[in-house]
């Protein structure tokens, strides 16, 4: 769970580079008027591009297109698919974390329960939200939540983006282990539809935290993985710069993570990446969260535990 | 009564400030010290214009402010007895007689049953004004039967809380409330109606200790002074003094305990929101 910067080679930002250039080109035209065939005719150059790019893009460059700076957060999502949140804080214990935000919301008329890890876009932000990683009283307080949504017979949707549960000495102290297993024995248990959604970086155990679901979705550039490529690399192979090969072998994006049975959904993205258009992913996001739920309407309590335990029961590949 | 024993009175009635709006046109914010017109008060349903203060206010008015109007009060026949012949500097029975002489008609709680936003609630308030809302036999077991009202109709409860602790003249009696009235909110957490705690300026002690930490949401009002022990008996037995803003509503936020601090002026609209959304409804239109 290395929180080292990604090496630099292949970087995703020289991708970018181009598509960001012409994007800027294009808007320069658009308070002319009279130049809108130039800018229509750029337009579908911008959108043929993104097309070809991403469609190349490698295991490593979706691993730095999950945690892009300009990637919309939970908060950002909320913003956009609910009709209306109220944030509640606390675990009633020790804290407020506010590497996790949770709250009362409305999607489309209906009321559920919303908890997802937060990350901070500038400095004093990231410090506040603490990169995105919760401690025990972060799971804590998604927890409660989770049992306030049940006791109402509210629906759960959790949306995943962390790089991982802190690593640190008061995390260790107040039970961080302890908080993780409790949320998976916990949410195994609840009597609620629960939908989670990976929308960034599904950061090993301290994503799972808020991920037993009974559907589990997948924005197209989120990863979802046991370690961070990083993290991966130094340990297996010794050196941190062989990550963009961690990447890959680590098999942690959404179409392989559908495959191997892990997703349910994968959820499209705006060309080109979450970042270049915050509404269109959210939209995405907000359609795929109604179907999930839609499925999962019909189904009694005992109905939705002893599926989401086959769902679990599921999971892992075994040979005889 | 001679001017003295008036202040030490008021300083022993609870070990937080006890501010009262007095009378006069214009009053000092015991806050922000800003003098503030008398009048403006009422629209901002006694928070202070200038700096946030939430004065404390009285059970009529805290009503008013939540519940449509024409709301019923409950259980007004029970009183309180001096079970225990519990004389200290003033003897019990007598505190209490002199209560009713001076006009005191409700009890240390009001429970009623109304309408918020519509909505069928049973709703109890603490009155600060009858032995700084201390709790006694008559506190819980009203508090008890507003529970079993809320349970028989099967709408939310809400418990707007300020306290000054259990109420020492009724002994272990006293203590044994707050046993009660828990028990009682756990009839209604397993029947899954909805119990929201409102903590205002003070909630302190075996108050503290039960009902008010037991809201499905609790929520408290801005820079209320929440906590078991009071800030006098820490200071005294840490031999330090204690930092600005501790036990205050937004500590107890940040430490886990309180879900949301919420202003006066927005507290009704929030319950409306937060009843909607356990009943399984849309969200009411924003004002
Ligand atoms: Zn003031």
């Amino acid at each position: 769970m290395s929180v080292k910067p990604a090496p630099q080679a292949a970087d995703l930002s020289e991708l970018e580079k181009p598509i960001l250039e012409l994007e800027a080109q294009i808007r320069t035209l658009e308070v002319d008027p009279g130049r809108s065939k130039e800018r229509e005719k750029l337009q579908r150059k911008l959108d043929k591009m993104k097309a070809e790019v991403f469609a190349g893009i490698t295991d490593w460059q979706r691993a730095q297109l999950a945690r892009h700076p300009r990637r919309p957060y939970t908060l950002d999502y909320i913003e956009r698919i609910c009709d209306r949140f109220e944030e509640i804080h606390g675990d009633r214990a020790f804290g407020d974390d506010s590497a996790i935000v949770g709250g009362l919301g409305w999607i489309g008329g209906q009321p559920l329960m919303i908890i997802g890890q937060q990350k901070g876009r500038d400095t004093k932000q990231k410090i506040l939200r603490n990169f995105g990683m919760p401690r025990p009283e972060g799971y804590r307080k998604a927890l409660r939540l989770m049992k306030l949504a049940e006791k109402f017979r509210r629906p759960i949707l959790t949306l995943i983006d962390t790089p991982g549960a802190y690593p640190g000495v008061d995390a260790e102290e107040r039970g961080q282990a302890e908080a993780i297993a409790r949320n998976l024995l916990e949410m195994a248990k609840l009597k609620v539809q629960v939908v989670a959604a990976v929308i960034g970086e599904g950061g090993s155990g301290g994503a799972l935290a808020l991920g037993v679901a009974d559907r589990l979705l997948m924005m197209e550039y989120a990863t979802y993985s046991v370690i961070t490529p990083e993290g991966c690399a130094s340990i297996l192979w010794k050196d941190a710069g062989q990550a963009p090969q961690a990447a890959a072998a680590l098999r942690l994006t959404a179409p392989h993570l559908r495959e191997l049975g892990v997703i349910d959904t994968i959820i499209p993205e705006p060309p080109g990446g979450a970042q270049m258009d915050w509404d269109g992913a959210a939209q995405n996001l907000k359609q795929a969260v109604l179907q999930a739920f839609a499925e999962l309407a019909s189904a009694g309590p005992e109905e939705l535990l002893e599926t989401r335990y086959q769902k679990y029961a599921k999971m892992g590949s075994v040979g005889s | 009564m001679s001017w003295f024993i008036k202040k030490r009175q008021q300083k022993t009635a609870v070990e937080a400030r006890t501010v009262r709006v007095p009378e006069g046109l214009w009053i000092k914010c015991d806050a922000c010290r800003e003098l503030i017109y008398r009048a403006e008060l009422v629209n901002t349903r006694n928070v202070c214009p200038k700096c946030g203060y939430h004065f404390r206010i009285g059970v009529e008015e805290r009503l008013a402010s939540l519940l449509d109007p024409g709301w019923t009060v409950l259980f007004s026949h029970l009183r309180s007895v001096d079970p225990l012949g519990f004389v200290a500097a003033k003897s019990y029975a007598e505190q209490l007689r002199k209560l009713v002489e001076s006009g005191q008609t409700e009890e240390a709680v009001v429970v009623v049953e109304g309408r918020l936003e519509g909505r069928e609630v049973v709703l109890a308030a603490m009155n600060w004004d009858f032995l700084a809302a201390s709790m006694g036999s008559v506190v819980g077991e009203k508090l008890r039967l507003g529970a079993e009202r809320a349970l028989e109709k099967a709408c939310p409860y809400l418990i707007v809380s300020c306290s000054g602790g259990a109420r020492m003249q009724e002994g272990t009696l006293s203590l044994m409330q707050m046993a009660k009235v828990s028990a009682a909110l756990a009839k209604l957490d397993r029947a899954g109606i909805p119990y929201l705690s409102i903590l205002t300026d003070p909630t302190t002690g075996g108050v503290s200790a039960s009902y008010a930490m037991l809201g499905d949401l609790n929520i408290a009002e801005p820079k209320a002074l929440i906590g078991f022990a009071g800030p006098r008996v820490i200071e005294q037995t840490i031999k330090q003094t204690l930092p600005d803003g501790f036990q205050r509503s937004e500590f107890l936020q940040a430490h886990g305990m309180v879900d949301k601090v919420v202003t006066r002026t927005e507290l009704r609209r929030f319950l409306a929101l937060t009843l909607a959304w356990m009943a399984g409804e849309g969200a009411p239109a924003a004002e």
